[in-house]
């Protein structure tokens, strides 16, 4: 017989999740986000026999509390969307740690399998286990697994099949019951406890669940849901989440004063107590079924740590390691990336040719400079990404990167912002799209958004050629370095600020303590290595590609539309005609028809929606210094921060340019003051990030609210900041002869 | 006593974390739970303060070490 069934993976952080997730569905696997929250989904197929399987991968969570984000998308999934299996995978390495999970999955009363994973390092530890106890005691069958061998995977897909058949037969079994009278059939499935194991939590605490129970028992919409003993358990640890389910006032003010005897007799939280008892049940059975031979735990990863985490040696190496990344990062990635722009450039010209000489078709402008130029320009980041990537799945998986948020944490905290914020922001100086898409290492939404909404003030690659094509126009020799330094700290600086402000005001919120896991080091896998770039790089092309797409065949119309009327070509064509027929010598005449050529295009630039846009948004920009011209190069910016010197290069009619024109620098010197030109460098830095930056903020963010936000946020801060340095130096005189 | 008094590879039992209760949760799910066994494997003064927990290694910010009861 042929059957899909749904199984989920549920895990602590570090259980080796992922690598069994990646060993059952090998690349058969989608990433994508549950809905409303920034929780990634990841979702495997995987065939065992007659029986395909969807796999689950559950976000790692230590308890299913509503502590987070992540347990409270772990739980519901559970609860709501009622899985066939979930499969708890267990570091047994670290066993009573790793059971508090698998016990409140237990109580939960949902069909459960075990995978005791990383069996091999806990035998090299010396524990044993006696699997047939443990599985008593906790009620599910218990599969051993090593997860980056490869090995017990066939065993683990038998014992799910076989949960969700033992599972199935027994709703069927109770529907005939339920046929009979008494229960319906979901709440049956929420509470097979008969063979169920119970924990104790004690006389106190179990009196008042029991009066709890009674009461969800009268409510028959939550007993169709939810197993009562269970739901009376959440209420009492006083559950976030589970409060708007219940939605009965008469529970309230009960649990209430059964929380507050609880808090008189004991001496503590409910919820604590309650944890304490889960321990207490998990070291019994440990105690009964797990012996531990050597005491020889961590000796190794202690060792490294010693060095790593040193107070001296650590910041230093830490500092050292991501120069590395960021260095292999731009180099290695500097070669695909122009084999990738000669591509695009080869398929431009190619596309061109079909066309003849000379012709103006849309069709043909449409093609090259909006799509192919668009897409190319986003693919051409590719390598980088994907290296970089590369570069932060080894560190993660090797457990590195835990230490690297603890060293960076103190730093990092002053500026309002958490530990691991400092590697995106690293990241951002070479480009924006990654390092927000690396801002997910972050569990705390408010520390998460802070970072990305800050981080385009790293700045980037891309903007680069502009503070290269600028500064040696306006600034002496000794000054080159100078300027560029103090371009880049002023972006730190700003980024320092507005995330001190954005903590302050409406990301507001106690940022969360510094509580880490630090796991043992662990060789990473070539497969999840590889699975986890491929991943990340697959996201930014498939998403980010659509809209970018879209974006800048609307920019490109916008600098392409309305077209010069007629008259105003047939003058154009007219001198051209005039200088082939007139000058003689081959040279002169080439220069002369370029110039011609280049008078059009600035003709048409200013003609277009773009050049008009500029020419009203003058007077708005006059107080930083700046003309139209300068106005419709950044809206070309916008698109992507290097093309404002191709743009610049346009409106001063000097044809194709790039950052070594020296002639758009003489131009440039000709009609700006260094002060102006001070601004520009500015002004590009801090306003509107490039629009596959605003399109990577909505995906991370789920929502337009906080990329529309970033998009004016920092365009009215580069506005103000601009304003007040153009004015202030202008008053003083500086920079303005 | 809070737990920023313990020396490095001193073993100390948890009494109480004053924290909020969100944060109480948070600390048990991870098996600091009362009456748990702590070994305190780097207190150096500053930076990483380093516990051993229910056999795993825990980092804890300094404020959030003081806050940690043990005897």
């Amino acid at each position: 017989m042929k059957s899909k069934i749904v199984v989920a993976l549920a895990g602590n952080p570090n259980s080796g999740k992922t690598t069994i997730f990646n060993n059952l569905t090998g690349t058969r696997q989608h990433v994508g986000n549950y809905p409303g929250v920034t929780v990634e989904r990841k979702v495997g197929y995987c065939r065992h026999g007659d029986v395909e399987m969807q796999v689950v991968d559950l976000p790692g969570t230590y308890s299913l509390t509503a502590y987070s984000e992540d347990e409270v998308v772990a739980r519901n999934f559970i609860i709501d969307e009622k899985p066939d299996v979930v499969v708890d995978i267990i570091d047994t390495s670290n066993l009573e740690r790793n059971l508090y999970l698998a016990v409140q999955l237990m109580e939960l009363g949902v069909p459960l399998v075990l995978a005791f994973n990383m069996s091999d390092t806990a035998k090299a530890r010396g524990y044993e286990f006696d699997i047939k106890k443990l599985s008593r005691f906790i009620g599910a069958p218990i599969v051993q697994t090593v997860g980056h061998k490869g090995e017990g995977m066939e065993e683990l897909l038998d014992a799910i099949v076989l949960a969700a058949a033992e599972s199935k037969s027994k709703i069927n079994g109770d529907q005939e019951m339920s046929s009979t009278g008494a229960l319906s059939s979901k709440a049956s499935i929420r509470g097979p406890r008969l063979q169920m194991p119970l924990i104790n939590y004690g006389r106190e605490i179990e009196k008042e669940i029991s009066g709890i129970q009674s009461l969800v028992q009268k409510e028959m919409v939550l007993l169709q849901k939810y197993d009562p003993r269970w739901l009376a358990i959440k209420l009492l640890e006083n559950d976030k989440d589970i409060w708007p389910r219940v939605n009965s006032p008469a529970i309230r003010p009960l649990v209430e004063e059964s929380a507050s005897r609880i808090e008189k007799v004991l001496g503590e939280h409910p919820e604590t107590a309650i944890a304490g008892a889960r321990y207490g049940f998990i070291s019994g059975a440990c105690q009964e079924a797990v012996r531990s031979t050597v005491e020889a735990r961590h000796t190794m990863s202690d060792r490294i740590d010693a060095v790593v985490t040193n107070r001296v040696l650590g910041l230093p190496i830490f500092l050292g390691l991501m120069y590395l990344v960021f260095h292999l990062t731009f180099t290695l990635g500097d070669p695909p990336m122009g084999w990738i722009e000669e591509f695009f450039g080869w398929l431009g010209g190619v596309v061109d040719s079909w066309w003849p000489e000379g012709s103006e078709s849309i069709l043909d402008s449409l093609i090259v400079d909006g799509i192919i130029g668009g897409v190319g320009g986003v693919i051409v980041f590719l390598p980088n990404i994907l290296l970089l990537f590369l570069a932060i799945a080894i560190l993660e998986d090797s457990g590195y990167m835990a230490r690297a948020a603890f060293i960076m944490d103190r730093l990092m905290h002053n500026i309002g912002l958490h530990g691991k914020s400092f590697i995106p922001m690293m990241i951002g100086f070479g480009c924006s799209v990654p390092a927000i898409m690396a801002t997910r290492t972050l569990e705390n939404r408010r520390d998460r958004l802070t970072t990305m909404l800050v981080l385009p003030l790293m700045s980037c690659g891309a903007r680069l050629p502009i503070y290269a094509l600028i500064i040696p126009a306006f600034f002496p020799q000794a000054w080159h370095g100078r300027m560029l330094w103090i371009i880049y700290m002023t972006g730190i600086g700003l980024a320092i600020l507005s995330a001190k402000l954005l903590r302050s005001t409406i990301l507001k919120g106690e940022s969360v303590p510094f509580v880490m896991e630090l796991p043992p080091y662990r060789m990473p896998t070539v497969k999840g290595v590889l699975i986890h770039m491929w991943e990340r790089g697959w996201l930014y092309l498939k998403k980010a590609g659509t809209i970018i797409l879209g974006v800048s065949i609307i920019l490109w119309a916008m600098t392409a539309f309305p077209r010069l009327p007629d008259d105003e070509k047939a003058r154009f064509e007219n001198e051209r005609h005039m200088v082939q027929t007139i000058i003689q010598g081959e040279e002169e005449k080439a220069g002369r028809l370029a110039a011609v050529d280049n008078e059009e295009a600035e003709e048409a630039l200013q003609y277009s929606i773009a050049g008009r846009i500029g020419r009203t948004m003058e007077p708005i920009l006059r107080p930083m210094g700046f003309d139209w011209k300068i106005g419709t190069a950044l809206i070309g910016a916008f698109a992507a921060k290097e093309v404002f010197v191709a743009q610049m290069g346009i409106v001063y009619s000097v044809g194709e340019a790039d950052e070594e024109s020296e002639t758009l620098r003489e131009k440039l010197r000709d009609n700006y003051t260094p002060l102006a030109a001070f601004c520009i460098m500015l002004f590009c830095l801090v306003s509107a990030p490039c629009m596959a930056t605003i399109a990577i903020t909505k995906r991370e963010s789920n929502s337009w609210k906080w990329a529309l936000f970033q998009l004016g946020g920092l365009t009215a801060l580069a506005y103000v900041v601009t304003v007040l340095v153009f004015q202030a130096g202008s008053l003083l005189g500086v920079g303005i002869g | 006593m809070p737990l920023t008094m313990v020396q490095s590879g001193r073993k100390v039992r948890l009494i109480a974390v004053e924290a909020g209760r969100g944060l109480q949760a948070r600390l048990a799910a991870m098996g600091l739970v009362p009456g748990a066994e702590i070994q305190v494997i780097r207190n150096s003064g500053h930076g990483p303060f380093v516990i051993a927990v229910k056999g795993s290694r825990v980092m804890l910010g300094r404020g959030m070490a003081h806050k940690i009861i043990v005897a």
